[in-house]
């Protein structure tokens, strides 16, 4: 049965309403009385020396407040990476300097060099047209091969292009050299995760507000984690203690991982509020996003897979480098050591695992988390060379993947590289999969295409993602240098409705929707009585924001234990009321009883009481009713899922149409399933135009080619088909209060090399010699492949 | 954006008259200027607005052609040659996006000649009239080269006449970001002859194909262009597509035109 409240309800989206009909407070509606705009003097080319900058004319024109270029901003911190990664050697890895604005040299195209600040946009564009800039052309290092063979450094500092040799796990290489050398069988794969620009609909903005009279700043900023940018900005970068700092982000259009990090942006426009005494603006273009948003993926990668006969996996190989861009963004060093390593099992018993990954600058735009962050790096490679284990052995590729799986029995289950999978059950999602992408009617389907034409193709593939990275401990001693902790306050106010402040940010995920769903079901109480606040360090609780799909693991759990000491305490009043022993006082549908009594209390009295204390044992009991939890978890949470694809390729001209696209998830227990389809949706659309459309191209002087959506081509609503999702499959987590594991990134992770192995499908059973195109597979990449 | 000046003329002569100005360029559906006035990539000192000329508007359908007013949007032109001529309805209704068809101009298109423009095909392959303020102009002699045409620096469009062919079809394979024509072949069928017209492919902008043009007046089958291909070093090749790739296209599209028609 369906419920209409709580865990389980396909609640109605609060959020809608707001953001449907133009409400939404997004960073840019937000306006300080008596603001100034920046426009910020960009590099136009990748790489070079900055001889000389000329702000005198600048300064001199009309509306110019101040012109500041990276002089100016002498004994400012530069922009902090959040994880430090140990090499091979156990060498920590090189980490050179970040600017605000660029000193000495510029290195990518979109580095900042001056801002200017004026009255408006228009004059600080203008006056920013009259800085004269002499610079000096550096060869542009782009290519990452190129790159670590020396010739141009992007770091003179450093000595070299590569930030580290990373390998994992270490002790573990030789004996993966060996299987492999010693495999019956060893099928190879080189490819490309093509680079990504995150594209979150609305564009960064930044707005520094300082108050001379009591010293406080206050930055207006699109974030997913506010308080780790007071944080990151307060301490590192402009040494300004928390309590003088607010930052807010309120209704945030969408990050997709580019809007976690720390960007010069916000330390400037903060900063130049404090300089100047007036509030400062920035509000990107579109044409800015592209080049200073940071990029997501880009690696290159080669991938071994040693198997026996019958198709057993028996060792992993792979050997990859990575594209940092220009500077080390907040945390793209995690990005494809931990969070790619790691999860290079997959979902299956392969018992030798060795990952390296040589991570190397370049002059392109930073580059860091994007949805799914490493894990689609490490799920693309292994269900790609997979794929072609499978063909190259004969086996089918559902079958070869059923006879690699971690067996349900099997749980918990420690991989080789690190992970502990707590609970898991992919034959029953691989089984959900079989019927609702009606695989058995594929036959039938591929021959319907073919009387149009067509070459239809079949692809097949398993994920399995990480979420909610923790325990704090443990990611201490890989490197990071954050806590992976959430928090949540539950205030219950006098007459019993309930306010929950979360460290988490939503900026599109609903949790506004689905935080009260928790809530109310433990207190008994109507979702409607209950709101969430969030996105403003001033009122929610230290907290490490939303990203990697840890909302509901994380903050729902912080969430499930601030509303345990509700009760918990409330048991306690009513106790009091009702004359009785805490013990022995029972809580259910929102109301307190006596066990084996007729005697009871509602919710809303006890919350009363507990504001207007008359009668209340204040010698043994604080008034008021509010209680705040942080929570760390045990271990990461583990969704995995198995998803197939049905395309349509047009031979003649490469055109890839998806016909279908079914996803059989399991996210253990489900809060609000039609939300988890929509994250899923998102997911899946986001992996199918990076599998087919999305690709940020440089040429080799570092100009970006595909810099505006003339070039750049997302994905439409009119490319993808009805998806057909189903998150029946659920296998509780076993060691956060909810049994939840996160369903953000499923989508994006999965889909890609479901899409590519269609598209190979349907090319080798048309006859064609294709094993495998880099993404994406665009028309004329797919009939290259086909003529090349 | 840099500043300008705004004029809204009621008139063509007031128009004419405005564009005489230093630094004046005409405005229409603003698709494509505004844009690039916002990247600061045009100056204009002064911009002459088309949009309260209603002697600018409008479509006339005779027995052998269309007449379509310079500052008709896409929009009415999908709406009311649908009739008359499908194939051109058809071309205007799948241009960018609603907004975009209810702003854009057939005259903009036109008279901006971009290589990946619908409209230059249309023109080309009907041998249509683009009628000026001044002159009427054939478009064999209208379309110069990728942005280029004859038009005169204060020279407006008026309309433009498009005689409408036996049959006719427009396929366009979509360049996938923009969706402007990475290819577009547009095909008429005359009594007297066949005219094949390309956009997107070639370097040196929108052209007639004379070989297929040949074959098909010849024979009016898509078997009639078998073996037949465009010069590949002509073509464009960037990031969504080689010579080799779109030579490739401008056979498949300008076959499944002629199937079409
Ligand atoms: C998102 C998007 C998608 C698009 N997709 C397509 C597509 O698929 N196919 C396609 O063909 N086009 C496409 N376009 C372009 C669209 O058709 C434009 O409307 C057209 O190119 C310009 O028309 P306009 O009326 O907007 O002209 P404007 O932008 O106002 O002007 C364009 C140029 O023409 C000049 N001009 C305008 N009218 C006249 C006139 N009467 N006489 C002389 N000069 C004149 C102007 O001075 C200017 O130089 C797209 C545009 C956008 C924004």
């Amino acid at each position: 049965m369906p419920r209409d409240q709580g865990i389980g309800a396909s609640s109605a989206r609060r959020e809608d309403v707001r953001f449907l009909t133009g409400n939404g407070r997004y960073t840019d509606d937000f306006n300080v009385h008596g603001q100034k705009y920046v426009h910020f003097l960009r590099s136009d080319v990748a790489h070079g020396r900055i001889r000389s900058v000329n702000t005198l004319a600048a300064a001199a024109m009309p509306g110019v407040i101040a012109v500041f270029t990276g002089e100016d901003l002498e004994g400012i911190g530069g922009l902090p990476c959040g994880w430090l990664v140990t090499d091979r050697h156990g060498e920590p890895m090189n980490e050179p300097g970040h600017p605000v604005l660029a000193v000495g040299k510029v290195r990518h195209v979109g580095d900042p060099i001056a801002a200017v600040v004026a009255d408006s946009v228009a004059e600080a564009s203008d006056a920013a047209e009259a800085i004269e800039v002499d610079i000096e052309e550096l060869p542009a290092v782009i290519n990452m091969a190129a790159a670590l063979e020396g010739g141009s450094l992007v770091h003179d500092e450093i000595g070299t292009n590569l930030c580290y040799d990373w390998g994992f796990v270490e002790d573990s290489r030789e004996a993966v050299d060996a299987a492999i050398a010693e495999a019956e069988h060893v099928t190879s794969l080189e490819l490309v995760n093509n680079r990504l620009v995150a594209n979150a609909m609305e564009p960064r903005v930044a707005l520094g507000d300082y108050n001379a009279s009591n010293d406080e700043s206050t930055l207006y900023t699109t974030s997913q984690n506010p308080h780790v940018i007071r944080l990151l900005m307060g301490a590192f970068v402009l040494q300004i203690p928390e309590h003088k700092l607010r930052v807010v982000a309120p209704d945030v259009g969408g990050g997709f991982g580019s809007k976690i990090f720390h960007y010069a942006e916000e330390a400037f426009c903060t900063l130049a509020s404090r300089r100047l005494r007036v509030p400062v603006k920035w509000t990107a273009s579109r044409s800015e996003a592209f080049v200073t948003d940071a990029h997501g993926r880009d690696h290159v990668t080669k991938i071994d897979l040693a198997l026996s006969k019958d198709g057993k996996f028996k060792a992993i190989r792979t050997s990859t480098l990575a594209n940092l861009g220009a500077y080390l963004s907040t945390f793209s060093t995690s990005v494809p050591t931990w969070l790619h390593g790691t999860l290079m099992a997959g979902n299956y018993t392969t018992p030798l695992v060795y990952v390296n990954v040589r991570a190397v600058f370049t002059n392109t735009v930073p580059v860091d988390a994007y949805r799914g962050a490493g894990r689609p790096e490490a799920t693309f490679q292994l269900e790609r060379v997979i794929d072609k284990a499978a063909r190259e052995l004969g086996i089918d590729p559902v079958e070869i993947r059923r006879r690699n799986f971690v067996q349900p029995d099997q749980f918990p289950y420690a991989t080789p590289v690190a992970l502990e999978y707590d609970t898991g059950n992919y034959p029953a999602t691989m089984d959900k999969l079989v019927e609702i992408a009606d695989l058995d009617g594929f036959a039938a389907r591929a021959e319907e295409s073919a009387s149009r034409g067509r070459l239809r193709g079949l692809g097949v593939n398993c994920y399995i993602e990480a979420c909610g990275i923790a325990p704090s401990n443990l990611v201490g001693q890989l490197g990071a240098r954050a806590g992976l902790y959430e928090s949540a306050t539950v205030r219950v106010n006098a007459t019993g409705s309930v306010t929950v402040m979360t460290g988490c940010h939503s900026h599109g995920q609903s949790h506004e929707t689905t935080f009260p769903q928790v809530v109310s079901d433990m207190l008994g109480i109507d979702e409607g009585q209950i709101n969430v606040l969030h996105g403003d360090t001033a009122n929610a609780p230290m907290g490490m924001g939303t990203y990697g799909s840890r909302s509901i693991a994380v903050g729902g759990s912080a969430i499930v234990r601030a509303t345990e000491k509700i009760v918990a305490k409330a048991k306690r009043i009513a106790a009091h009321l009702m004359e009785a022993s805490a013990d022995d006082i029972e809580f259910a549908d929102g109301v307190f009883s006596v066990a084996g009594t007729d005697k009871s209390v509602a919710w809303g009295d006890v919350c009363l009481t507990a504001y207007v204390p008359h009668n209340y044992p204040l010698d043994k009991l604080e008034p008021g009713l509010e209680e705040t939890a942080f929570y760390d978890p045990a271990n990461f949470t583990f969704p995995a899922g198995a998803y197939a694809c049905e395309v349509e390729v047009d031979t003649d001209t490469g055109a890839v149409e998806i016909c279908s696209f079914a996803a059989a998830d399991d996210f253990g227990n489900v809060i609000n399933p039609m939300i988890v389809d929509g994250q899923v949706h998102g997911g899946i659309a986001q992996g199918v135009g990076q599998a087919l459309r999305e690709h940020a191209i440089y040429d080799s002087n570092g100009q970006l080619l595909t810099g505006s959506y003339m070039d750049y081509a997302m994905p439409r609503a009119d490319d993808l088909p009805s998806l057909v999702v189903d998150h029946s499959c659920q296998t509780p987590c076993t060691h956060n209060p909810l049994g939840v594991k996160g369903c953000g990134e499923a989508g994006a992770i999965g889909s890609p090399p479901t899409v590519v192995n269609a598209v190979i499908d349907a090319l080798q059973r048309g006859g064609y010699d294709v094993d495998h195109i880099d993404m994406p597979l665009s028309p004329s990449r797919v009939w290259e492949a086909i003529n090349g | 954006m840099y500043s300008f000046e705004f004029e809204r003329p009621t008139t063509i002569d007031d128009a004419v008259a405005a564009l005489s100005r230093s630094g004046a360029q005409v405005i229409a559906g603003g698709q494509t200027l505004i844009p690039t006035l916002k990247n600061r990539l045009a100056s204009p000192d002064v911009l002459v607005s088309l949009g309260a000329i209603s002697e600018l508007r409008g479509i006339s359908v005779s027995s052998g052609s269309v007449v379509v007013g310079a500052a008709t949007t896409h929009a009415e032109v999908a709406h009311s040659a649908a009739e008359a001529f499908p194939a051109l309805s058809g071309l205007a209704n799948n241009i960018g996006d609603p907004a975009v068809r209810n702003r854009g101009t057939v005259g903009g298109s036109i008279a901006n000649n971009d290589p990946s423009a619908c409209y230059p095909a249309a023109a080309l392959a009907t041998g249509a009239t683009i009628i000026t303020n001044s002159r009427r102009i054939a478009a064999d002699d209208f379309f110069l080269g990728i942005f280029e045409t004859a038009l005169d620096e204060d020279e407006l469009i008026t309309s433009v006449e498009f005689p409408i062919p036996a049959a006719a079809n427009y396929q366009k394979f979509e360049q996938p970001a923009s969706r402007f024509a990475l290819v577009g072949a547009f095909v008429s069928r005359f009594d007297t002859c066949v005219r094949v017209a390309i956009t997107g492919a070639a370097d040196s902008g929108v052209f007639r194909w004379s070989e297929a043009e040949k074959a098909l007046t010849a024979s009016f089958s898509p078997d009639s262009l078998a073996g037949l291909s465009v010069e590949a070093d002509d073509m464009i090749s960037d990031v969504h597509g080689s010579q080799a790739y779109r030579t490739n296209l401008v056979a498949v599209m300008t076959r499944r035109a002629v199937a079409a028609c």
